[in-house]
C-alpha cells in the first residue's frame, strides 16, 4: 500500500492508503475532514472542490496518492487561513475569509451542500482575477453547480468579496 | 406606554436579517447524513438492475459474501417478509391501481435501477465490489416506455393487474358543452412536460442505528419528511413510533426528492434490526439518478374555448400522467394537485379535467417542485398566448380581459378554489414598468422589420398557485392518507431565551431564522435569544414536515400563535407579579404593563424565571409557560405574479438566450426579504432549466440514457442571467401573518415565461410550439420545419419544408388565421 505525506489546513498527514482511494474519501472518511461534500460521481458538480497547492481541483476527481506531497486547503482551514480583517457583526465571524463573510450577508447559500465547494473555487478565481466581472465569476465557477440559489446571491457575494479584499489589501 | 429608559424594540418580521443557519453552513462545520457514523458501522451497497424488465430466474450472493471486508448479503426474496412494501399516501379514486412495490425485487424487476440485492460489508469500497460478484440470471420482458403505447396494455407493466392503468381521475364543473359549442374560437394544443430528475445537490443517504437489546432504532436520514418517515417505517416494521427516532440532520436541498419513503431506509432499517448493528447507505449520483424520484412527465392535451372579444368560455384539459413503475408516496397525487390550477388566474363559464395515471417500466415520479402546479400553469399560460395569437391580439390584453380583478375577491374559481385576495393588475403593472416593455417591444419590431437573424421575443407569465398544504378536511375529500396541520411548541427558558419546537423540517429555506423572526416579535424578544429546534423526532415529536411551500404558512403561523398562547399564560403570572387584574394587564415588546400604572412594569423574561422558580404564583395556575400550537388552516395560500422573460433567439443556430428576466412577485406579507428573494431566484432557476436544459430521457428499452451528470444538463452559473425581482404585497386573510409562501413561486412561473418568449420571437417566422427543453437544435429545427418555401431567402441556413405547425388543432374561424397568412417579415 502507497504511504502519502500530506499537509491539509496547516497538518500533516502520513498514512499508508489503497492506490485507488479517492483524495475527498481520504479526507471525508479516513480523516474525518467533513466539511468538503461529494456532490456527484462525474467530476461534474464541485461540491468536493479544495485548493491543492493553491489551486482549485475536485477532490473526488482525484487519487489520495496523487496529493502525496501537497499543501492542501479545504473549507475547514480557510477560516483559519485567512489573516484578513474579522467582521464585526455578531463576534461569530471572527477570522473568516471574506468570502465566507459575503456568502452569508449576500444570502449567497441556501441548503448550503454545495458551498464549501462553491467558496474554495471562488478563493481560486480571486486569487487569478482579483476584479472579476459578472461574466467572468459566473465562468469561473462553471464547474460548481448549486441547485438552490440560482447563482444570483453567488455572484454578488464573490463580487462583495472581491470588493472587501481589495480594499483590505 | 413607552418605557422612555428602554426603547421600543425594532420588529424583526420584514427585516433582511441575515441567516442564522449560515455559519457552519460556511465553515463545513456540517452535519449531513453522510458525515455521520456510530461504532461498528456497516455500509450497505445495493445490486440494481440492468434492465428495465425481466423475471429474476436466480440470484445467487454467496460469491459476495467470500469477498473481503463482506459481512452479509441479502437478496429481495431473504427479505421479503421484514420489507414489507414500500408505502403510497394517496390512492387518489377507490379503484386505484395499487401494486405492490417491494423495497428490494423479488421475482420481477420493473424498471433500470430496481434493486434486486444489498451487500453488507466494513468499508463502502468493498461492498461496491462485492455487487460486481453477485449472480443475477434474468428472463428479459419487453419495456413500455412511451404512455401513449403503455396505454394499449400491449405490454403489462404489472401483469397481475391486467391494465396499466393506474387511475382516470375527472373534475368538471359548468356546462362544458355549451362553452365550446357556442364559442367563437376554440384552440387546441398538445404539450409535453418532459420528465425531470430533481438533482438535489446532496446525495439521498441513510444510517439507522439500533440499541438491538432494546429494540430501538435511530434513523438519520436526507429527508424532508422525518415525521412522515417515522409513522411510515412504524407501520411497514411494527416498531412503536416511541422506538423509532428519525433525524433529518443537515439535509442539502430536496426540491420534493426527499419527500419519500424510500427503500433504501426501509432496508437500512431492517438489516440494522437483523444484524444488530449501524447500516450506512449513500447513494452515488448516478445511482440516485436511477433510484430517487423523477419529477413531471405528463402529455397534455389542452382546448381553450373563447368569443371573438377574447373572453374565456370553457377550458378542457385531457392529462396523461407517468407514474414509472410503482406509485410512490404521492405520485397519484401530483397531477391532481396540478387540477385545480389549470384555469389559474382567469374567470371562465366550464372547466373540464381528466387525468389517467399511467405505469411505465421507468422509475417512478412524484413530487418535483411545484408538483403538478408548474405542469398546470405551463399549458394554461402556453395556451393563453396561443388564444391572442389566433385572436390577432396582444397577449398580455388577453390575459387582462379575463384575469379576476383586484376587486372580486375573495373568488371562488371555476375549479372550486376560494383565492382569498390577489391584485394581478398590480403585480403586472410593476413587471413591465421593471421590464421596460414599450421598449422591448420597440425593439423587437425593429429587429423584425430589419430581417434581424437575432430575433427578439417577449414572454409572459401571470401565475398564481396553490399552497401551504393543506386544510386537513380538503385533504381528507381528496383520499390523501393523512392531514396538513402543522405542529410548533414554544418555551421560555429560565435564563430567558427563547426555544421555538417546530414540525416543519428545513433543508435549506431558512425556517431557524424565520421562526425566531416571527417568535421574537410576538414574545417581544431579541432575535438573538430565540433558537429553533427541528428535524428529530426525540425533539419535535410531531409535525408534518416541509413540502408544497406549506412551512411558513402552516408551521410559521401555528409558532406565532403558539408564543401568542405564552403570553396569555404569562399575562396571568404577570398580574400576579405585579398585583393587578389580568385583564388591566397590557402586553408590548416583551413587556407586561398595568393599565393606568406606567410605572409597574415586568418582562416577559422575568416572568419566565418567576415561573421556573415557582415560588409565588396563584393556585389555580400550573408553573409553565411553555405552549404548543397544531394549526390546521382554513384554506389554502394563493401567491401569484407577473413574470416576463425576454429571449434573443438566433434563427441561424437556433440558440435562445435569456437577455432579461423580471418577476414581480406577490407572496402576501414577508418575514425576511432576503430569504424571500433567493426563494424565488432558485425556482426561477430551476423553472428556466426545464424550459431551455433539462430532460430525463429514455431509450425504447428503458435505459436512461441521462444517467449521470454529464448527460443531464443542470444549469451552470454561465447558463443563466441575473434575475430582477420586485414583490407588490397583498396579505392573505387565511392567516394572522397574511403570508402565502413562496417556495415554489420562481419554479411554477417561470418556465412558460420563457418559451413564450421564444415563441414570441418566431411566431412570425411561423413556429407556435417547441418542445422542452427548448434546446439549440429543437429550435432550429422548428425554424426549419415552420417555415414557408417562399421566403427560405430570408433567412440563411434555413431548410425547404413549406408550411406552419399549427394548422392542425384549430376549429372554427381560427382555421382562417392559420400561420401562413401571419408567416414572414411583418
Amino acid at each position: 500500500m502507497p504511504t502519502i505525506s500530506v499537509k491539509i489546513d496547516g497538518t500533516t498527514y502520513r498514512d499508508d492508503v489503497e492506490a485507488r482511494l479517492l483524495f475527498v474519501h481520504y479526507l471525508r472518511d479516513r480523516l474525518g475532514l467533513t466539511g468538503t461534500n461529494i456532490g456527484c460521481d462525474t467530476s461534474n458538480c464541485g461540491a468536493c472542490t479544495v485548493l491543492v497547492d493553491g489551486h482549485s481541483a475536485k477532490s473526488c476527481t482525484m487519487l489520495a496518492v496523487q496529493a502525496d506531497g501537497c499543501e492542501v486547503q479545504t473549507i475547514e482551514g480557510l477560516a483559519r487561513g485567512w489573516a484578513g480583517a474579522s467582521e464585526p457583526e455578531g463576534g461569530q465571524q471572527d477570522g473568516w475569509h471574506p468570502l465566507q463573510t459575503a456568502f452569508h450577508t449576500e444570502h449567497g447559500l441556501q441548503c448550503g451542500y454545495c458551498t464549501p465547494g462553491m467558496i474554495m473555487a471562488s478563493v481560486d478565481l480571486l486569487a487569478d482575477n482579483p476584479d472579476p466581472s459578472e461574466d467572468e465569476i459566473r465562468h469561473g465557477l462553471e464547474g460548481n453547480l448549486c441547485r438552490c440559489t440560482g447563482y444570483h446571491n453567488i455572484v454578488k457575494a464573490v463580487h462583495a468579496a472581491a470588493t472587501q479584499m481589495k480594499a483590505g489589501a | 406606554m413607552t418605557d422612555v429608559a428602554e426603547p421600543a424594540r425594532t420588529s424583526s418580521i420584514g427585516q433582511p436579517l441575515h441567516r442564522k443557519e449560515d455559519a457552519r453552513l460556511v465553515t463545513g462545520q456540517t452535519r449531513w447524513t453522510d458525515n455521520l457514523s456510530a461504532p461498528g458501522t456497516l455500509h450497505m451497497a445495493v445490486l440494481r438492475s440492468p434492465m428495465a424488465h425481466a423475471k429474476i430466474v436466480n440470484t445467487d450472493t454467496s460469491p459476495a459474501l467470500e469477498q473481503p471486508g463482506v459481512i452479509a448479503a441479502f437478496t429481495g426474496t431473504d427479505l421479503a417478509d421484514e420489507l414489507g412494501t414500500l408505502p403510497c399516501a394517496w390512492p387518489v379514486t377507490d379503484d386505484m391501481v395499487h401494486p405492490d412495490h417491494p423495497p428490494l425485487a423479488t421475482d420481477e424487476v420493473r424498471y433500470v435501477g430496481d434493486g434486486v440485492a444489498v451487500v453488507v460489508g466494513r468499508d463502502r469500497y468493498a461492498v461496491a465490489d462485492a455487487l460486481e460478484h453477485i449472480v443475477v440470471d434474468y428472463d428479459p420482458l419487453p419495456a413500455v416506455v412511451d404512455m401513449e403505447r403503455a396505454l394499449t396494455d400491449e405490454v403489462l407493466v404489472h401483469s397481475d393487474k391486467g391494465t396499466n392503468t393506474a387511475f382516470v381521475w375527472p373534475f368538471s364543473a359548468g356546462d362544458i358543452d355549451d362553452a365550446f359549442g357556442s364559442a367563437d374560437v376554440v384552440v387546441e394544443r398538445r404539450f409535453i412536460q418532459q420528465r425531470l430528475i430533481p438533482t438535489a445537490i446532496e446525495p439521498r443517504a441513510v444510517l439507522v442505528e439500533p440499541v438491538a437489546a432494546a429494540g430501538e432504532y435511530t434513523v438519520y436520514s436526507a429527508t424532508q419528511v422525518p415525521h412522515i418517515l417515522r409513522l411510515m417505517l412504524a407501520l411497514t416494521t411494527g416498531i412503536s413510533e416511541a422506538k423509532l427516532r428519525v433525524v433529518a440532520p443537515d439535509v442539502g436541498g430536496g426540491f420534493g426528492s426527499k419527500l419519500n419513503v424510500y427503500a433504501e431506509e426501509v432496508i437500512a432499517l431492517v438489516l440494522a434490526k437483523r444484524l444488530g448493528r449501524p447500516i450506512k447507505w449513500t447513494e452515488s449520483r448516478s445511482e440516485g439518478y436511477q433510484a430517487t424520484i423523477h419529477g413531471r412527465d405528463q402529455i397534455q392535451d389542452i382546448a381553450i374555448a373563447a368569443d371573438r372579444d377574447g373572453r374565456i368560455r370553457g377550458l378542457k384539459v385531457d392529462l396523461k400522467a407517468d407514474m414509472g413503475a410503482y406509485l410512490q408516496l404521492v405520485t397519484p397525487g401530483v397531477p391532481i394537485l396540478g387540477a385545480f390550477m389549470f384555469p389559474a388566474i382567469y374567470k371562465m363559464d366550464a372547466y373540464d379535467f381528466r387525468c389517467t395515471g399511467v405505469f411505465t417500466t421507468k422509475t417512478p415520479t412524484d413530487a418535483y417542485r411545484g408538483a403538478g402546479r408548474p405542469e398546470a400553469t405551463y399549458a394554461i399560460e402556453r395556451i393563453m398566448d396561443e388564444l391572442a395569437a389566433e385572436l390577432g391580439t396582444d397577449p398580455m390584453e388577453l390575459r387582462k380581459r379575463n384575469w379576476i380583478r383586484h376587486e372580486d375577491f375573495p373568488f371562488e374559481t371555476i375549479a372550486g378554489l376560494t383565492y382569498d385576495s390577489g391584485n394581478y393588475e398590480a403585480a403586472t403593472e410593476r413587471a413591465m414598468e421593471l421590464f421596460g416593455w414599450d421598449d422591448q417591444r420597440r425593439e423587437q419590431a425593429e429587429r423584425r422589420d430589419r430581417g434581424d437573424h437575432v430575433q427578439l421575443g417577449i414572454g409572459i407569465s401571470t401565475y398564481t398557485e396553490m399552497c401551504g398544504l393543506a386544510p386537513s378536511r380538503v385533504l381528507g375529500s381528496l383520499s390523501y392518507g393523512a392531514g396538513g396541520w402543522e405542529a410548533a411548541s414554544v418555551r421560555v427558558t429560565p435564563t430567558g431565551k427563547v426555544e421555538v419546537v417546530t414540525g416543519t423540517s428545513p433543508h435549506g429555506q431558512g425556517h431557524v431564522t424565520a421562526w425566531s423572526q416571527i417568535a421574537a416579535d410576538a414574545l417581544g424578544v431579541s432575535f438573538d435569544d430565540v433558537e429553533v429546534l427541528h428535524g428529530d423526532t426525540k425533539i419535535a415529536p410531531s409535525g408534518m414536515d416541509t413540502y408544497g411551500s406549506r412551512s411558513l404558512v402552516v408551521g410559521g403561523i401555528a409558532v406565532h400563535k403558539a408564543a401568542e398562547r405564552v403570553v396569555e399564560k404569562a399575562k396571568r403570572f404577570a398580574a400576579h407579579l405585579l398585583e393587578a387584574s389580568e385583564e388591566d394587564i397590557e402586553f408590548s415588546d416583551g413587556r407586561f404593563t398595568v393599565r393606568g400604572s406606567p410605572e409597574a412594569a415586568t418582562t416577559i423574561q422575568d416572568v419566565a424565571l418567576a415561573v421556573f422558580a415557582a415560588h409565588d404564583y396563584p393556585e389555580e395556575l400550573e408553573p409553565d409557560l411553555s405552549s404548543n400550537y397544531v394549526l390546521d388552516p382554513e384554506n389554502f395560500s394563493f401567491p401569484h405574479g407577473t413574470h416576463l422573460c425576454a429571449v434573443e433567439v438566433d434563427t441561424e443556430t437556433g440558440r435562445a438566450t435569456i437577455r432579461r428576466y423580471v418577476c414581480v412577485d406577490d407572496v402576501g406579507k414577508v418575514i425576511n426579504p432576503q430569504i424571500v428573494e433567493g426563494q424565488v431566484h432558485g425556482g426561477v432557476a430551476q423553472g428556466i432549466a426545464q424550459a431551455l436544459y433539462e430532460e430525463a430521457v429514455y431509450d425504447d428499452d428503458g435505459n436512461l440514457t441521462t444517467g449521470t451528470l454529464v448527460d443531464y444538463y443542470v444549469p451552470g452559473a454561465p447558463d443563466l442571467p441575473a434575475f430582477t425581482t420586485d414583490r407588490t404585497e397583498t396579505p392573505a386573510t387565511s392567516n394572522p401573518l397574511g403570508v402565502k409562501g413562496v417556495g415554489e413561486a420562481g419554479t411554477i412561473a417561470s418556465t412558460p415565461a420563457v418559451i413564450n418568449a421564444i415563441i414570441d420571437a418566431v411566431r412570425h417566422l411561423g413556429v407556435n410550439d417547441i418542445r422542452m427543453p427548448a434546446s439549440p437544435e429543437r429550435v432550429w429545427r422548428a425554424l426549419r420545419e415552420a417555415r414557408p418555401a417562399h421566403t427560405q431567402d430570408d433567412v440563411s441556413g434555413l431548410g425547404e419544408e413549406a408550411g406552419g405547425t399549427s394548422a392542425d388543432g384549430l376549429t372554427g374561424d381560427a382555421r382562417q388565421r392559420g400561420p401562413s397568412e401571419r408567416g414572414g417579415q411583418q
